[in-house]
């Protein structure tokens, strides 16, 4: 797919001497919502990991606007354009709020400006002094994606934001995630949630013992509860 | 002549500044080795040797090139600082991620050898350094003479200290030191270079421990063992400040100074092994040192 923002192909990845991403193919488009449903050791995480280059020891096709990725260390990936939200969150306790906030540097233009940041996630502005590991987790949850906005990242890969959380902190960072996604945002998703995900998802994947298994639009997700009861198993 | 608990104040006082002099030392020392560890993970037993190097490199800058003290304090520092950038990235990088053990047993390996060598081209005598002669002289403080360069000492070591402190809790490029430390691969994986950050933490450090050289060179001498002496005390100042604390290292470093100054007022016998006894009392009541956090 040339059009494509992201671009993986035959993504292989191992821990150690486990094989544990087999032949995975991705396409994101500039603007999408894309998610990636699988349950638990389905390989969702160890993707977006491989995709980064934090999981170092890899094969295949990985582009960024067409530029190759794959030999890049990992803070030149960062540099070409992806913001990386994991899903233990990150939030530094020898920082405040404000350090954690502003400590990824600025990769391209376009990013959000600290008042935007601030407006669309007041807690934060009002907690900007307290130290980052004393929020609570949807706060920190928050402060996770809201320190990714600022560095002009052309796509963002957002590792379970929603585990562990209150549904009323779900219901808020699913707002945040619409309100990204009108602003063109691209973003990949890994989520166990569905139900969450359909809010944003325009696409999503499936993922079953590290490989892709099938794809379909946002909109067949309903016509498809059959086959995900199955492969998730919920 | 006035007493206090039977001292005269005159050795009170001069054992105090004797103790401060030392605590500088050992604050500006611990303070390289926690920022070391801290980034790291390295205990760096080079950094005797590397404090002495930069008391050689004054030495040979002035012996050799005519170089004085003033331009020393900045060069002897850089050239060290540039001999540990190259074992940083040639040596101790291959070892991120073992045992700290292997970094531990790499640097007193350098340390050795470094310290041999200047032993086989200089001997073990110590070398006289005279002091700039802006800082020759003593002051009269009312109640004690104070040499010039001693009480310069002090200064500049304080300003080193809160110096450092300032980069690494106030600046941009410390919280990136800071954060590295609680997780190097998501500060990288967020786009900050951190090898480039490793190596120059890890010659930040070996500079500051020259810089500590170079001022001590006109007090104690330059010899290639002056190191070796020193960095035992510095390891159990870091220990009892916590292990990777800048501001522990630098607080216990002048507080230590300072008692074992008063120790050789009022039980010299024990002298030399207060700070020792102080560490095995902090080890036990508080693992992780004073300042440190508890894991």
């Amino acid at each position: 797919m040339s059009n494509s923002l992201l671009e993986v192909r035959g993504l292989n990845a191992w821990y150690g001497e486990s094989h544990v991403l087999h032949g995975v193919d991705l396409d994101i488009r500039e603007g999408e919502t894309v998610t990636l449903l699988g349950r638990n050791g389905a390989g969702k995480t160890t993707t977006l990991r491989a995709i980064m280059g934090i999981l170092r020891r890899r094969e295949g096709v990985i582009r960024l606007r067409g530029q190759d990725l794959l030999g890049l260390p990992l803070h030149k990936v960062a540099q070409a354009g992806i913001g990386y939200v994991p899903e233990e969150r990150g939030i530094f306790a020898s920082l405040n709020v404000a350090e954690n906030l502003t400590l990824p540097p600025i990769v391209s233009d376009g990013g959000m400006s600290l008042d935007e940041i601030y407006t669309l996630f007041p807690n934060l502005h009002e907690r900007r002094t307290s130290q980052g590991t004393k929020l609570s987790g949807g706060e920190q949850q928050m402060l996770a994606i809201a320190r990714v906005l600022r560095t002009g990242a052309r796509i963002i890969l957002l590792d379970e934001p929603t585990e562990g959380l209150a549904p009323v902190i779900v219901q808020r960072i699913g707002d945040v995630l619409v309100a990204l996604k009108k602003r063109g945002m691209t973003i990949l998703l890994v989520e166990q949630n569905f139900r969450f995900a359909k809010k944003v998802a325009d696409r999503f994947y499936l993922m079953e013992d590290g490989r892709m298994v099938n794809s379909f639009p946002g909109h067949e997700l309903d016509a498809r509860m059959d086959e995900l009861h199955e492969v998730l198993g919920v | 002549m006035s007493t206090i608990f039977g001292i005269p104040t005159p050795a009170l006082y001069g054992q105090i500044l004797i103790g401060l002099i030392n605590g500088s030392f050992y604050a500006m020392l611990s303070l390289g080795l926690a920022v070391i560890f801290g980034l790291l993970r390295v205990i760096n037993f080079a950094h005797g040797a590397q404090y002495m190097l930069g008391a050689f490199a004054a030495y040979l800058l002035l012996t050799y090139l005519g170089i004085g003290y003033w331009p020393a304090l900045i060069l002897a520092p850089v050239i060290v600082g540039a001999v540990a950038i190259v074992i940083e990235r040639f040596m101790l990088r291959r070892l991120y991620g073992l045992d700290p053990l292997y970094g531990l047993l790499l640097t007193f390996g350098l340390a050795l050898i470094m310290e041999g060598a200047f032993r086989h081209w200089f001997g073990a005598a110590g070398k006289p350094y005279a002091p700039p002669a802006q800082l020759t002289g003593a002051v009269n403080l009312g109640f004690m003479f104070m040499p010039i360069y001693r009480g310069w000492v002090v200064i500049a070591s304080l300003v080193v200290c809160i110096g450092t402190w300032l980069l690494i809790e106030k600046t941009r490029l410390g919280a990136y030191l800071r954060s590295a430390t609680e997780n190097a691969t998501l500060v990288q994986a967020f786009g900050v270079n951190v090898p480039l950050l490793l190596t120059l933490t890890y010659g930040l450090g070996a500079a500051l421990a020259a810089l500590a050289g170079v001022l001590a060179a006109p007090i104690y001498q330059v010899s290639p063992l002056m190191g070796t002496n020193l960095i035992i005390i510095v390891f159990a100042v870091v220990v009892v400040g916590g292990m990777g604390s800048i501001l522990g290292a630098i607080v216990t470093g002048y507080v230590l100074g300072v008692l074992e100054g008063l120790t050789k007022v009022f039980y010299p016998e024990a002298s030399s092994i207060v700070i020792f006894v102080i560490m095995a009392i902090v080890l036990l009541v508080r693992p992780a040192g004073l300042f440190g956090r508890e894991e």
